[in-house]
């Protein structure tokens, strides 16, 4: 009697292309404790869904008190990176299905910037960075009366590093920035060599000058761990290397 | 380096007899990230000298691979390896001039190379200002005393001492 009904589960459980995932998630609340916790959420999530999606349904059903940062939710703005499974990524393009659901997923801020709740860290010390390179266009002499003009060769030359949102996965998975937030950091040094290389811009000098300092480039260990995080698939390290060459072939 | 959260956990302090430490009006300290970047972060200054010692390193390590991997070979290899090592052996090199300008090359770039290797280790590691001046310090020192008596030794060697 009980066989014909196991069966009817059995087969509805095959249909459901819902599975059963942990999330363990590093909570931290200054207004209740001074200590971060893990704390682990079942919840039942399509595999083909996304890791933002999960922690959406943690929020919206289980515990409206996790906190974390997204905007388009779609891998272009840069407000989700995160640590899941011990490595720096978007949680919007990050499918349940790569990150192996049979064990728990861990979610955890981003590393070497404060951590303000939960999985919000203070972007501040990344942005300061960022603006002390100086990134946008600089030209002298009067303004022209149309666009000014670049060959598509000429354009080839930055195209990797234009494609960074500045969600800081790559300076947060650095170890010289981890210990000191003195270094520019892979995204400011990106963002520099993305104006640097511009046939358009006329300030490089200035900015290879700023990178040349003590908190600049030469503390690039090419550990690959910042090309490694880049969610856009930006060449980050050889974008770095690049810098330090041009510094090199400037003085000789 | 899971942050410094686990060094918190240690040492923090439960609710005593139903009293929460931390509420909305006082909440926890924040574990700020260390030496972040500010507004008052110094400028740039200009100058070469990371340039300069960012080169120095990779061209004294390939100059450093052929000086120190022939170094290895003649002293404990070839010609019945580490056993031959004496003060005459010592003394029969030393001789030449040939001998003499590749133990001294090999002391400096090896002592600068080494010296500038760990100064990077220091700038990356030591958190205060102070801890980093003084790791520095004693970092010179050595090298500056051992590089000038290495120096000194080669330049200054009797075959027929005493």
């Amino acid at each position: 009697m009980a066989t014909p009904v196991l069966d009817k589960v059995e087969a509805e459980s095959a249909a459901s292309p819902y599975i059963t995932v942990t999330f363990r998630i590093r909570r931290f609340n200054p207004e209740i404790s001074d200590e971060a916790i893990w704390e682990d959420f079942r919840i039942d999530i399509d595999p083909k869904e996304r890791v933002l999606d999960g922690l959406h349904k943690i929020k919206w059903d289980l515990d409206g008190s996790l906190t974390f940062r997204r905007s388009c939710a779609h891998g272009i703005c840069g407000s989700d990176a995160m640590r899941i499974n011990g490595k720096n990524r978007l949680a919007c393009k990050t499918l349940i299905k790569d990150i192996n659901p049979e064990k728990p997923i861990t979610v955890e801020p981003i590393k070497g910037l404060t951590v303000l709740k939960d999985l919000v860290v203070d972007m501040e010390p990344f942005f300061q960075a960022y603006r002390d390179v100086m990134p946008f266009l600089i030209t002298e002499g009067n303004e022209p009366t149309r666009e000014r003009l670049q060959s598509p060769e000429d354009r080839e030359r930055f195209d990797d590093t234009t494609k960074c949102i500045l969600c800081a996965a790559c300076t947060s998975s650095c170890p010289v920035f981890w210990n000191d937030g003195q270094y520019f950091g892979p995204a400011a040094i990106v963002n520099a060599h993305r104006f640097i290389f511009d046939s358009r811009d006329e300030a490089g000098e200035q900015r290879l000058e700023i990178l040349n300092d003590r908190d600049g480039v030469w503390r690039c260990r090419t550990t690959f761990n910042c090309t490694d995080a880049c969610p856009r698939g930006i060449e980050v390290t050889k974008a770095i290397q690049e810098v330090k060459r041009a510094l090199i072939t400037r003085r000789f | 380096m899971s942050l410094n959260k686990e060094a918190t956990d240690a040492t923090a302090i439960g609710d005593v007899e139903g009293v929460t430490l931390y509420d909305v009006d006082h909440p926890a300290p924040v574990i700020e990230a260390p030496r972040k970047r500010t507004k008052k972060t110094p400028k740039a200054t200009r100058g070469n000298f990371e340039m300069y010692g960012w080169l120095f390193m990779r061209l004294s390590g390939i100059v450093l691979v052929v000086l120190v991997l022939g170094h290895l070979l003649i002293q404990l290899v070839l010609d019945g390896g580490v056993s031959k090592i004496g003060f005459a052996f010592v003394a029969g090199r030393w001789a030449s001039p040939f001998w003499q300008a590749w133990d001294l090359i090999m002391l400096w770039l090896a002592m600068l190379h080494g010296a500038n290797g760990l100064r990077t280790i220091i700038n990356d590691y030591a958190e205060r200002d102070n801890t980093r001046f003084w790791l520095k310090m004693l970092l010179y020192t050595a090298t500056v005393f051992t590089v000038l008596l290495g120096t000194l030794v080669i330049f200054t060697f009797d075959p027929n001492i005493r």
